[in-house]
């Protein structure tokens, strides 16, 4: 059906999600309709950017807001919309929750916690070997390493992980769980996160939780209760489901380009711009949404956007611009070129960035290091892939060595 | 009587994220994808604390007439 544009919106995500593969149409819209009308699941119509410049355009410039999401039918994945909260906020509003936290995920300070991100992921290659072949990477390596690293930096018992890991689902849900479970599971994590507060407020510790709440206690008026808790949650739930989905995706596409693995275990240094390259080159959501409204009229790819109207800047489809990226469909671990915007662009930008990048670097450098025979132990058409989530992701990753 | 301060952006550490061109657009400027200062002397503001503090790599330095550093702290 024709919408206010006159224009036929397609249904978006444009397919079903076939693993990491991306679909082809973004190519061809970039290459002949970089600006294209989209409808989500959810919401009201939207602009999609697939080329780099312009993804990056919209995702960090002013005159493209998020909090001019509020009130309006936000296109959206999941039929819950996002209510408030550092997401649907911009600057001065926005740098006032994004300060509270961002010290605690600066390289500096996610460099301290290396060394015991790196006997975590020890101990559980030992657990493996332990044990014995086969495991599952996603339960027994890729899940609890994030998880417990989360834990210690926000001070989170790592002991509750089956309480919260299940709530967190919540967050990164668009089928997968019924709206009630949604919001049932969204409030026992906001519950569970207001008692740790309050526990930290009584009890201080020497973490981030409590740096929060001693901030929130001396500057009464700068920050509420409720931004605090919800907040610290979407730190725990948001900061582990990506990192805990990815390990496992970068170990598939190692796996599968036996070539490029040699490449990399050859020589460990190169790890790093490796990283780099599979966070370019695997597309973790399914599609991207938090449109941001135009607050004026503004022309991106050669289209006039009217104020008022949402743009989703894509990623994925970014992060593949033949125009940017040369050969952008090849994974080439050694890339010497590569600004990808995997981790978003702009003040959005992905706090645990840094974060993500040591977790991965060291578990997936762990894994290459420790376990040179390491494969997947079933064919291929016998992985499951997750399915009603806003990522792309093995459901299980039975694998030997 | 103050006369400022300056703003530099360590270009090997910087990237490129855009998050102190959102956080204060009318200081820095994104140049061939890494960030830049629009002015290496601005007058006293909250923005550019603003941006040095949130600055995911710490790649921005504000310090003041005598050269001491006032973020990131």
């Amino acid at each position: 059906m024709p919408d206010v544009t006159g224009v036929t919106a397609r249904p978006y995500p444009f397919s079903p999600p076939d693993r990491l593969n991306l679909d082809p149409l973004y190519a061809e819209l970039r290459r002949v309709e970089p600006l294209t009308r989209v409808r989500l699941p959810f919401g009201e119509a939207a602009w999609l950017a697939t080329r780099y410049a312009d993804v990056r355009m919209v995702l960090g410039d002013a005159r493209f807001s998020r909090a001019a999401s509020v009130g309006r039918d936000e296109p959206r994945l999941t039929p819950r919309q996002i209510e408030g909260g550092i997401l649907s906020m911009d600057p001065p509003e926005h740098t006032r929750l994004r300060r509270l936290v961002a010290k605690a995920f600066t390289a500096r300070r996610v460099e301290q916690l290396r060394p015991r991100t790196r006997q975590i992921a020890d101990e559980l290659v030992d657990a493996m070997v332990t044990a014995g072949p086969p495991a599952d990477l996603v339960e027994h390596f890729a899940t609890p390493l994030p998880i417990q690293v989360i834990c210690e930096l926000l001070g989170v018992p790592f002991a509750d992980r089956h309480l919260f890991h299940v709530w967190s689902e919540a967050i990164v849900s668009t089928t997968s769980l019924s709206p009630e479970q949604i919001h049932d599971y969204l409030d026992n994590l906001y519950g569970y996160i207001g008692e740790l507060v309050q526990q930290r407020r009584r009890e201080p510790t020497d973490d981030l939780i409590c740096a929060m709440v001693r901030a929130r206690d001396e500057h009464q008026d700068r920050f509420t209760e409720q931004e605090v808790v919800q907040l610290a949650a979407g730190l725990l739930a948001a900061g582990h489901e990506t990192t805990v989905t990815q390990l496992p995706n970068f170990a598939y596409v190692l796996l599968t380009h036996p070539d490029q693995l040699a490449w990399l275990r050859a020589e460990p240094a190169r790890l790093p711009t490796a990283i780099e390259e599979l966070m370019r080159y695997v597309p973790l959501g399914v599609a991207s949404a938090f449109a941001r409204y135009a607050t004026e009229d503004v022309e991106v790819g050669g289209v006039l956007v009217r104020a008022g109207e949402p743009v989703i800047g894509s990623l994925s489809s970014a992060n593949r611009d033949e125009t940017v990226f040369v050969d952008p469909d090849r994974l080439d671990l050694g890339r010497a070129t590569n600004p990808h915007i995997g981790f978003g662009h702009g003040v959005h930008h992905c706090l645990g960035a840094q974060l993500a990048r040591m977790e991965l670097q060291v578990g997936i450098g762990t894994l290459v290091a420790r376990l040179p025979e390491l494969r997947i132990a079933v064919p291929e058409s016998e992985l499951t892939w997750k399915s009603g989530m806003i990522v792309r992701g093995l459901a299980r990753m039975p694998v030997t060595w | 009587m103050s006369t400022g301060w300056r703003i530099e952006v360590d270009t090997d550490r910087c990237i490129g994220s855009g998050s102190c061109v959102g956080m204060a657009p009318a200081h820095f400027r994104m140049e061939s994808g890494l960030a830049a200062p629009v002015s290496a002397t601005v007058e006293e503001n909250e923005a550019v604390i603003d941006a040095a503090e949130s600055c995911p790599v710490e790649a921005i330095a504000v310090r003041d007439d005598d050269g001491t550093v006032i973020a990131p702290s």
